[in-house]
């Protein structure tokens, strides 16, 4: 009997064990590449989408650039871009997009004891929000796009 | 079951959507190449300033009362126009995209009791305004003809939170007495004066009218609509009273044409344009109208305006053959010594590309690779890298249109994206 390789051994003696005077070998019609195949081949068409992982409601998902830095302490730096997802209720402690006067402001929005947006940096002041007069939020920060260079 | 849901001033809406301090400001939004009004805020229209008027007309009463002024912002329009569509997908089984800022909804057949579909008209009005900040009406009841009447009570009436639901036939009574004729969807204008001399005035008469005079005085399609005035449904999704049956391309010159190569690259232009929207819908033009005309406010110019036509021998959507039909036609009714203001572009007689019968000799090799062509080019427009376009076009492109009060791409070009503080 001509020497076999450990792994072929087990499947050999599994055909062969079979009680019969005839052994059925499984043939394989595919063709065997000569050669190292590529580990990569089956995985080929899936690429990794970064709009898959920093997006969950695309129909409701802006993106805004960063002015100044008054969110300088949350990680918000000017000059920064914004993916705000308006599909998501604002909860308090969220870092929201809202229309305040007659600009758009990114602030952490506070619900408790009282409505208000507070700047992530020392030298801004929390703005009170008015329960009657209230604030459009236009959507939650879900992420911050930082260039480092 | 239907639900219409229209969004309300959808160009204002959208322009004021990253501009807070515009929200009580009334603001106007300017057709192509600023010519009129084709979008008002309410404080706009309660100044007076009406519907399509030429924005000169009314320049008086913009500089008086500091009314913004928008031109035409179709790309900011169209990506909002699609998130909305992409919304509403959502919430419905089935439904129907009929214009950039209205859809019919079929309702989920769990919404059998009134209040459960006035909740869901309630939850579609939220959803968009949470989502993307898009003020909506919702018309719901068991025709699209009755969904488009109660879309337009719900507008109306504020009164009413925005939701009408017309599946009750004696309360649709008391809005039908109330309403005039013209305002049922494919009622034009010429139908209403021609209902009005029959003593057809008000929706409540037409809907107690007899369908078969109504079907020989007029066509088919007011019969169904006199039929789902009494809430039998005829035109399903897909379908409507309204002839969806031809293409347009047209737009007035930012300055006048008076040469001739210029208004052929225009025209060529427009009928490329034309042509990509046959093939997006997959249909087949017969017949190709090309009008062309001199400006009509000034007094001073000389004026000529005219159509010419040709027909193909086969329907086709390949830019080439309708370029050719087009310069053709154009060729025909150019008279020189004129400045030209506007042209454009029809496609009409319209099948769908299966339909089209080829002839027996017209298989020549060129021709069947122009399908393979024609894909090419469209994705290499659609694929935002670069355009090709046929050499008619011209690449100067001289005659564009007048966009003086365009704001940014704010939602698809990065730098055009809003600014927080």
């Amino acid at each position: 009997m001509p020497t076999l390789e450990a792994g072929a051994l087990e499947v050999f003696s599994q055909v062969l064990n079979a009680d019969s005077p005839h052994c059925s070998i499984p043939m394989f019609a595919d063709h065997v590449e000569a050669g190292f195949p590529s580990p990569a081949q089956d995985y080929v068409d899936q690429k990794m989408d970064l709009n898959e992982l920093c997006i969950r409601h695309p129909a409701a998902t802006f993106f805004v650039r960063v002015s100044g830095d008054s969110m300088l302490e949350g990680g918000i730096h000017d000059g920064d871009v914004l993916i705000v997802d308006g599909a998501l209720q604002a909860r308090h402690g969220d870092i929201v997009i809202a229309c305040l006067d007659d600009s758009l402001t990114v602030k952490r929005l506070e619900l408790q004891p009282e409505t208000r947006l507070v700047p992530m940096n020392k030298a801004y002041q929390p703005i009170p929000i008015h329960p009657d007069v209230g604030t459009t939020i236009v959507g939650v920060v879900t992420n911050v796009i930082h260039s480092l260079r | 079951m239907y639900a219409l849901v229209d969004c309300n001033n959808f160009y204002v809406s959208c322009e004021r959507l990253f501009r807070p301090d515009l929200r009580h400001r009334p603001v106007v939004v300017l057709s192509n190449n600023d010519g009129c009004v084709v979008a008002r805020s309410p404080e706009a229209k309660a100044l007076g300033i009406g519907m399509a008027v030429p924005h000169f007309q009314v320049r008086g009463i913009i500089e008086r009362n500091n009314v913004v002024v928008f031109s035409s912002n179709y790309t900011l329009y169209a990506d909002i126009s699609a998130r909305v569509m992409t919304i509403l997908d959502a919430m419905t089984p089935a439904m129907e995209v009929y214009s950039i800022d209205e859809a019919f909804l079929h309702l989920p057949d769990e919404h059998a009791q009134l209040q459960q579909r006035l909740q869901f008209g309630h939850k579609v009005r939220e959803r968009l305004l949470q989502w993307l900040r898009i003020p909506v009406c919702v018309g719901i009841a068991p025709t699209k003809t009755l969904a488009k009447l109660a879309n337009g009570a719900a507008k109306r009436d504020v009164a009413c939170g925005g939701v009408v639901d017309l599946c009750d036939p004696l309360q649709r009574q008391q809005l039908f007495r109330q309403t005039p004729v013209g305002e049922v969807w494919g009622v034009g204008r010429r139908t209403q004066a021609k209902l009005q001399v029959m003593g057809i005035c008000s929706v409540a008469d037409l809907a107690g009218s007899s369908p078969e005079k109504i079907r020989r005085r007029f066509s088919v399609n007011l019969q169904r609509t006199v039929y789902e005035l009494n809430g039998q449904p005829c035109f399903t999704l897909e379908s409507s009273p309204v002839n969806k049956q031809q293409i347009m391309c047209s737009r007035s010159f930012a300055q006048r044409i008076t040469a001739f190569e210029d208004l052929r690259e225009a025209v060529c232009t427009y009928t490329a344009r034309a042509a990509e929207k046959l093939r997006e819908q997959g249909q087949s033009a017969h017949q190709v109208t090309v009008f062309i005309r001199t400006g009509t406010h000034n007094a001073t110019e000389r004026h000529y305006s005219n159509s010419g036509q040709r027909r193909l021998d086969f329907p086709s959507n390949d830019t080439l053959a309708l370029v050719h039909a087009a310069t053709s036609a154009l060729q025909s009714i150019w008279r020189s010594g004129y400045r030209y203001a506007k042209a454009g572009v029809m496609l009409t007689d319209l099948c769908s590309e299966g339909e089209v019968q080829r002839g027996l000799f017209d298989a020549t090799s060129a021709q069947q690779h122009r399908p393979a062509l024609m894909q090419a080019v469209d994705a290499i427009n659609n694929s935002g890298k670069g355009r090709v376009w046929f050499g008619g076009q011209g690449i100067k492109e001289d005659w564009r249109m007048k966009r003086a009060h365009m704001s940014p791409a704010y939602t698809t070009r990065w730098e055009d994206i809003p600014t927080v503080t």
